[in-house]
């Protein structure tokens, strides 16, 4: 049986959790939905996450992906956190801004961007 | 890369340069069927000398589509098939995508844009799929769809557009 390859990897700071996509492409249902699940158990591991999503390896990715990206953000601002992404090369980050999505995301250039002035997590 | 493979590219560019090449293939509705004629329609436009923002382009596209006719059309039916039927040529692409559906009123589609429809989670496709093709028809039924990019075309951005 194939390795089952792990769809994020997680690291940790004093103030954020950083979640990173492994995967180059991220295009089919059931990788999107093996996300979800992987980030909001990582969003409940916490009562209030300063949750920063890191696209340093994403190349390309479906408008599902963005559906996922909405969900996650609801959760985390549900529990009254903070969501921001970073390493969004330009490729990605233009269909960001064509579906109009630069309105609703804090984007930051790289993760010392995001991690700047974050308010202070649980 | 050898001088072997870097020999056989010339060749087949130079062939590639000749005459369009048209396929005809139909796959089964599941998001995985679609991998395989991605792939090869993309090495396809790339020896057609169309560059990487073409290709990112065609890509995002197709996958859109597929995941619409699949989805939408075939109501994830794996017995029902979409049929892909594409040429590629040194000025441009172009690919019909048929799925077995009622078809849509694609400008009953609301703008994801637009108010409240920023924050769902689905509707963007056809959106993406029309700013990144160049051509976007669909047939009077709506199950089936045209697309076209060109090579060598000024391609507005979105800001140009509305100047």
């Amino acid at each position: 049986m194939a390795p089952v390859k792990p769809r994020i990897s997680v690291e940790y700071t004093d103030n954020a959790t950083i979640v990173i996509f492994t995967d180059e492409k991220i295009l089919e249902e059931k990788d999107i939905q093996a996300l979800q699940e992987s980030i909001m158990s990582v969003i409940e591991q916490a009562e209030r996450i300063n949750l920063i999503l890191d696209f340093r390896n994403v190349l390309m990715l479906s408008s599902a992906v963005l559906g996922l990206l909405i969900r996650v953000s609801k959760k985390v601002y549900e529990r009254d956190g903070q969501l921001r992404l970073c390493n969004i090369n330009s490729r990605i980050y233009e269909i960001f801004k064509i579906t109009r999505l630069t309105k609703i995301f804090d984007i930051y250039k790289d993760r010392e961007g995001a991690l700047e002035d974050l308010s202070a997590a649980d | 890369m050898s001088t072997c493979r870097k020999g056989f590219l010339r060749w087949y560019k130079l062939m590639a340069s000749r005459a369009p090449i048209s396929r005809s293939v139909a796959v089964e509705s599941k998001a995985s069927a679609i991998v395989a004629v991605c792939r090869r329609i993309l090495s396809e436009i790339e020896a057609y000398g169309f560059d990487k923002e073409d290709t990112f382009a065609v890509h995002l596209a197709i996958e859109e589509a597929f995941i619409n006719a699949i989805k939408h059309g075939n109501k994830m039916d794996v017995n029902k098939e979409v049929k892909i039927d594409y040429s590629v040529s040194p000025d441009k692409v172009e690919i019909f995508m048929a799925d077995l559906g009622d078809g849509f009123d694609p400008d009953s589609i609301p703008d994801p844009r637009r108010g409240e429809n920023l924050y769902k989670t689905e509707g963007r496709g056809l959106l993406l799929m029309r700013s990144y093709m160049d051509v976007i028809e669909f047939n009077e039924r709506g199950n089936s769809v045209r697309m076209v990019r060109y090579k060598e075309k000024p391609r507005l951005t979105e800001t140009q557009r509305k100047a």
